[in-house]
């Protein structure tokens, strides 16, 4: 589904990513784990170009995301992802949060197909497509038990129910894929808690995830597959038992005996 | 205080029987005019402009139009608005052959002067917001216009509300060179009251009465739009 060849990031003559090769199959979870420094925020943003790679290829579905011919807003209603800070938008409710990308894509899908004249394709009414969002994303609110806090504002939620309100978001585009970017790093240990069992939730439905995390015992009971990064390099990945039972590389064991 | 009571007078005279308040009502609407268009005209080029100027650099096009917006800001900048005026309507408007009302002229001056303080205000408050918002944006899949237009920059016009109505402040005040021009504006209106009752001292004092009671109306204006547009905030 996504296929990563040879890629390398710099941030001026500062090297992250040095030569990285990674196959995601349909449905995995995969876990990147690592010391702070060690690139896996950044492969995971190449991912979908939120970083553009200085070189190597992102294909996802086969086409190639670092081309400037691809659209990558398009590619990118079918990638999800969450941020440490929730990134969750300000000046909006919950609810016209998580309505905006769907209803703002879907306009313009109609006005294509309006132009296209295709007397088969369904026109749907800017009502009508409101309404859909809406009822969408209030069923998205029904599933993190958030429906009361709908015409919230973002500052009133509190860090827990924004990154769940965020992974909504991401989910009401109905992508394929969903990349969490340390989607507990900035909480209250108390609300870390939560925001994982919404994960893990979505895990259980088939959804294929990428998750940059420190949460061990999260990466043991989901990932499919656990990598292992350092100093812009994959040292090591395997099976959450092979890495966290039987870790070989030495950087690896150093690691884990330092965060388990 | 006699003295005072007889130019009362005369200025009644002039203002009510020799038809003074329509040329004040006048001088007033153009007033209002230039500056509310000014400010419309401004805001709407400003916003472009700012929007322009925190464009990422690294393809060509960006950086000419950003080498373009700055001239435009550094020249509107660098020249005093009287000056703008007078080379608008008399030097570029025979050179192309257009004939503008001094009204119509005014209104385009300030704007496009408003346009380059206003596009620098916007800037900052574009600035201002946390990079987070774009990516939060670009991350569903939405257009840099789009998460520009929706996301960035009403937050944007949240944070530099009070200075943009220090700017409708600054513009209305203003306006009150455009009788260089010879458009008609409150002090033209009272100009003339002075000048055919033989008497400047209260026409120019309610002239500064109206000025200042304008601007109190507008800081009232904006203060309550900052109420309704804080409503997102944390402090409510």
């Amino acid at each position: 589904m996504i296929e990563v060849v040879n890629l390398t990031k710099c941030f001026g003559d500062l090297q992250v990513l040095k030569g990285i090769d990674l196959t995601i199959e349909q449905g995995e979870k995969v876990v990147i784990i690592g010391p702070s420094g060690s690139g896996k925020s950044t492969l995971l943003r190449c991912l979908n170009c939120m970083e553009d790679p200085t070189s190597g290829q992102v294909l996802y579905h086969g086409v190639d995301l670092t081309d400037f011919k691809v659209d990558i807003n398009e590619q990118r209603q079918k990638i999800g992802m969450v941020f440490q800070h929730f990134n969750l938008f300000n000046n909006k409710t919950v609810l016209e949060n998580i309505m905006l990308a769907p209803v703002i894509t879907q306009k313009k899908k109609m006005k294509k197909l309006r132009r296209q004249k295709d007397a088969d394709a369904e026109i749907k009414t800017k009502a009508q497509i409101k309404a859909d969002a809406k009822e969408n994303a209030l069923a998205l609110l029904e599933r993190i038990g958030l429906t009361d806090k709908a015409d919230a504002y973002p500052s009133q939620l509190s860090g827990g129910q924004k990154q769940r309100v965020a992974i909504v978001r991401s989910l009401a585009m109905n992508p394929d894929v969903m990349l969490f970017d340390e989607p507990t790093s900035a909480l209250d240990p108390e609300m870390v808690g939560e925001v994982l069992e919404v994960m893990k939730d979505l895990a259980k439905s088939g959804m294929t995830m990428v998750v940059v995390t420190h949460e061990m015992g999260f990466a043991r009971e989901v990932g499919d597959r656990v990598i292992f990064m350092d100093e812009g390099k994959i040292l090591e990945e395997g099976t959450p038992d092979e890495i966290f039972n039987h870790p070989k590389n030495p950087r690896l064991q150093e690691f884990l005996s330092k965060v388990l | 205080m006699s003295g005072f009571d007889r130019k009362i007078q005369r200025f009644l005279e002039v203002f009510i029987n020799a038809g003074g308040y329509n040329k004040v009502l006048e001088g007033l609407q153009n007033t209002l005019l230039i500056a509310v268009l000014g400010l419309v005209i401004g805001i709407v080029v400003g916003t472009l402009i700012a929007t322009v100027r925190v464009l990422p650099k690294y393809k060509r096009l960006p950086r000419i139009l950003n080498g373009i917006c700055s001239f435009y800001v550094g020249l509107f900048r660098g020249t005093p608005i009287v000056v703008q005026l007078l080379v608008f309507y008399y030097v570029l408007l025979p050179l192309m052959g257009l004939k503008m009302t001094s009204v119509a002229v005014s209104v385009v001056v300030f704007g496009l002067n408003s346009a380059a303080y206003i596009s620098e205000i916007m800037r900052s408050g574009i600035q201002s917001v946390d990079p987070g918002q774009m990516e939060g944006g670009r991350a569903v899949g939405l257009s840099y216009g789009t998460t520009m237009m929706r996301i960035i920059i009403p937050q944007a016009v949240k944070n530099i509300l009070p200075t943009l109505g220090n700017e409708f402040i600054a513009l209305i005040k203003e306006t009150s060179v455009v009788s260089f021009v010879g458009a008609t504006d409150l002090y033209v209106a009272f100009n003339y009251i002075g000048s055919n009752s033989y008497e400047f001292m209260v026409p120019y004092l309610v002239m500064a009465l109206i000025y200042i009671a304008l601007v109190l109306i507008i800081s009232m204006l904006v203060k309550a739009m900052e109420r309704s547009l804080r409503k997102s905030d944390r402090s409510r």
